[in-house]
Parts: C-alpha cells; structure tokens; sequence
C-alpha cells in the first residue's frame, strides 16, 4: 500500500483539528466510482471488527482501490497512522422522496477521548445534488461530549453544511462530529459508503509537518463557526489547543495565552 | 387547539441576544420540518425577542447550570435553549 506520498499538510491537519472533517473533491476516477455504485447495489461483504486495513478489503474490490488511492492513503496515514484497523463498514442509503432526515448524531456512544481518535471516511460515488439531500455536518461539533443522537433536537444551526458534491468526493471525519442523512426529495436513490478506521500508533506528527511553523496553522485552530454560543466558542478553541499539544507533542502550544495562562500556579507543584 | 413549538438556540443565555440554531415542531400537521431542511440558512428570527414581537410566546428557558468541578472546558449541548409556542 502507497503511504509515503500525498501525507497532509500542517494546516490541513489543523483544519481537521478545528473543523473535525477534510474534504476531497472528485478524488476517485470515474471507473472507480462505477464499479463502487455496482458494488453498492449489489452488497458489500461485512468486515469484522478490528481487522487491520491491509486484510480487510479483497485486493480487487472497490474499496480496497479507494483506500489505495494516493490520495486517500496518505490522509489516513496522516490522520490515524500506519496499518490502523477497520472497525466496520456500511453501505447508506437514502431513498427518494423520504419524508425525514436522519436526526442529528455522533456515531457510535459518547466517545470521551481527549488524546486520540478514529476516522470515518464516507465516499460518494455519484454527484449529490441539494434535493438529494446530501450528509448534513456541523463544523467544529466534534470535541463536544454528547452521545449518539441525543443532539436530535437540533434542526438546523448557523454554519451548517448540507453537503452536495461532485462524484468521487471522499469525507474524513473525526469521530465525534455531529452529522445525519437529509431527507432525500429527489427521485434518484442516494448511496454513500462509510467505514471507520481505529489508530494502532500514538497520533503524534504523522503528517508532513514542513510548514508546521506557518502561520495559517494557528489561523485554522483559530477559526469559530457562526453557531458556537459566544462562551462555549471560546472553550472549544482551548479544546483545540490541547488537541493540537497533543498531535504536535508541543506542551508549550497555545493560542492567545489561554492554556497558559489558566495552568499558571507559581510556586506550587503537581 | 393545537400547539406550533419553535425552539431557539442562543449565543449566551439573554433573550435578546443572537439566534445560532433552531427547530420547529409543528402539532397541526400542516408541515413536517426536519433536520437540516430548513429554508435557506438563516433562522427564523435574528434574536430571541425578535420571536416574541412575531407573537410566539416564551414557555421555558435553560437554567444556568456552573460546571461540574473537573468539567470547567468540557463542551456539550447547546446552552441557551429558549422554547416557544403558537397555539391555534
């Protein structure tokens, strides 16, 4: 499998560490992205819990020819490291003209990592349009600690993205990130392959750190989003600054002073 | 009669202040909203006064609640819940 190449950049990483998602456009060839919709309606086999990435797709399958892709290994070696394992893999379908969305949740229970996390990839092998009803995702959801679809309640807020894209366009997501499935008013079935990838390394610096130094690094660790509440906003960029201490290995990171400043105790010890 | 709930998420806990989320309920069937479907993606209203001048009226806000000690930065749920009615 391809690993070296295509790794990310400082500042996509730090866009993942604030947004909790990349996205990559029209990034699986058009061949591809048939043999997956045929794949797609026809079934595609389970994969056990656990089984590291090299095993658990057939060398000839589609999903084996995406997560080789170049552009797809490198992400996944930058975000989760060498050889993560597969945690499983499902196949989403939205039927036409269904009357309700999917409310919105995290996946999996409330996941309270703070130094670690998973990935899920999602993969959309033909064009989404906006009645399609494309994934809904809320950027910067993901450090908060909610669990599954507790956040159902939560209709729209400010910033949202209701996603339509180009075929072949590939989502990584950490694993905490508040999504759903919107209602699809359209008449074409909509097809969407996720799978989920577990760390088997410390996430430590695993990306082309060159321009770790640059400044647009700490402009994407900076960014808000137009639904944070004034306050809470201001605790999710100090989230993101542990985060980044802990991808980085840098205890002395910080933005504005905030993380220093809180943990100044002078004279006292541990 | 029937009930229409609108609920209003806040920037900080004043009714007044900005409308960062939303959603409605709608009990006399007449429309169905859901999740990420709303028109555009702006709110309803600018700020949570702005739904009482519309005739919407304020049935129950979100307590203010300090954090637990050892939570002071976990993040969560929205905060400033504000829940509106119409009844017709």
């Amino acid at each position: 499998m391809e690993t070296t190449s295509n790794l990310l950049s400082s500042v996509l990483m730090a866009r993942f560490a604030a947004q909790g998602f990349l996205r990559f456009d029209s990034v699986v060839p058009d061949d591809l992205n048939a043999v997956a919709m045929d794949a797609m309606r026809d079934g595609v086999p389970d994969v056990p819990y656990g089984v590291p990435l090299s095993k658990a797709f057939p060398p000839d399958s589609f999903a084996h020819r995406l997560v080789t892709l170049p552009v797809v290994a490198g992400a996944l070696r930058s975000l989760v490291g060498p050889e993560p394992t597969v945690d499983h893999i499902a196949v989403h379908v939205r039927e036409p003209h269904e009357g309700s969305a999917q409310p919105l949740h995290g996946d999996a229970i409330i996941d309270t990592r703070r130094d670690a996390f998973d990935v899920q990839l999602m993969y959309y092998p033909h064009e989404v349009t906006a009645d399609m009803g494309g994934t809904l995702l809320v950027p910067g959801s993901h450090l908060r600690l909610t669990n599954e679809s507790d956040t159902g309640r939560y209709q729209n807020l400010r910033g949202q993205i209701r996603l339509t894209c180009p075929a072949g366009t590939v989502l990584f997501l950490h694993h905490g990130i508040w999504h759903g499935g919107r209602r699809n008013d359209s008449a074409q079935r909509r097809y969407m392959f996720k799978t989920r990838f577990n760390p088997t390394t410390p996430q430590v610096r695993l990306w082309d750190t060159a321009d770790l130094d640059d400044p647009a690094v700490r402009a994407e660790l900076t960014t808000t989003f137009p639904w944070y509440e004034f306050a809470t906003g201001r605790l999710e960029v100090y989230n993101r600054i542990k985060l980044w201490r802990t991808l980085t290995g840098d205890d002395t990171f910080d933005i504005d002073y905030w993380a220093t400043r809180v943990s100044n105790r002078p004279g006292r010890t541990a | 009669m029937k009930q229409q709930v609108l609920v209003l998420y806040l920037s900080s806990s004043a009714l007044d202040d900005r409308v960062v989320g939303w959603a409605r309920y709608d009990g006399t069937g007449r429309s169905n909203p859901t999740t990420g479907d709303s028109d555009g993606d702006e709110p309803p209203y600018e700020t949570g006064v702005d739904a009482l001048r519309d005739g919407w009226r304020l049935f129950q806000a979100s307590q203010l609640i300090p954090p637990y000690p050892g939570h002071e930065y976990d993040t969560s749920f929205m905060k400033h819940e504000f829940l509106f009615e119409k009844l017709e």
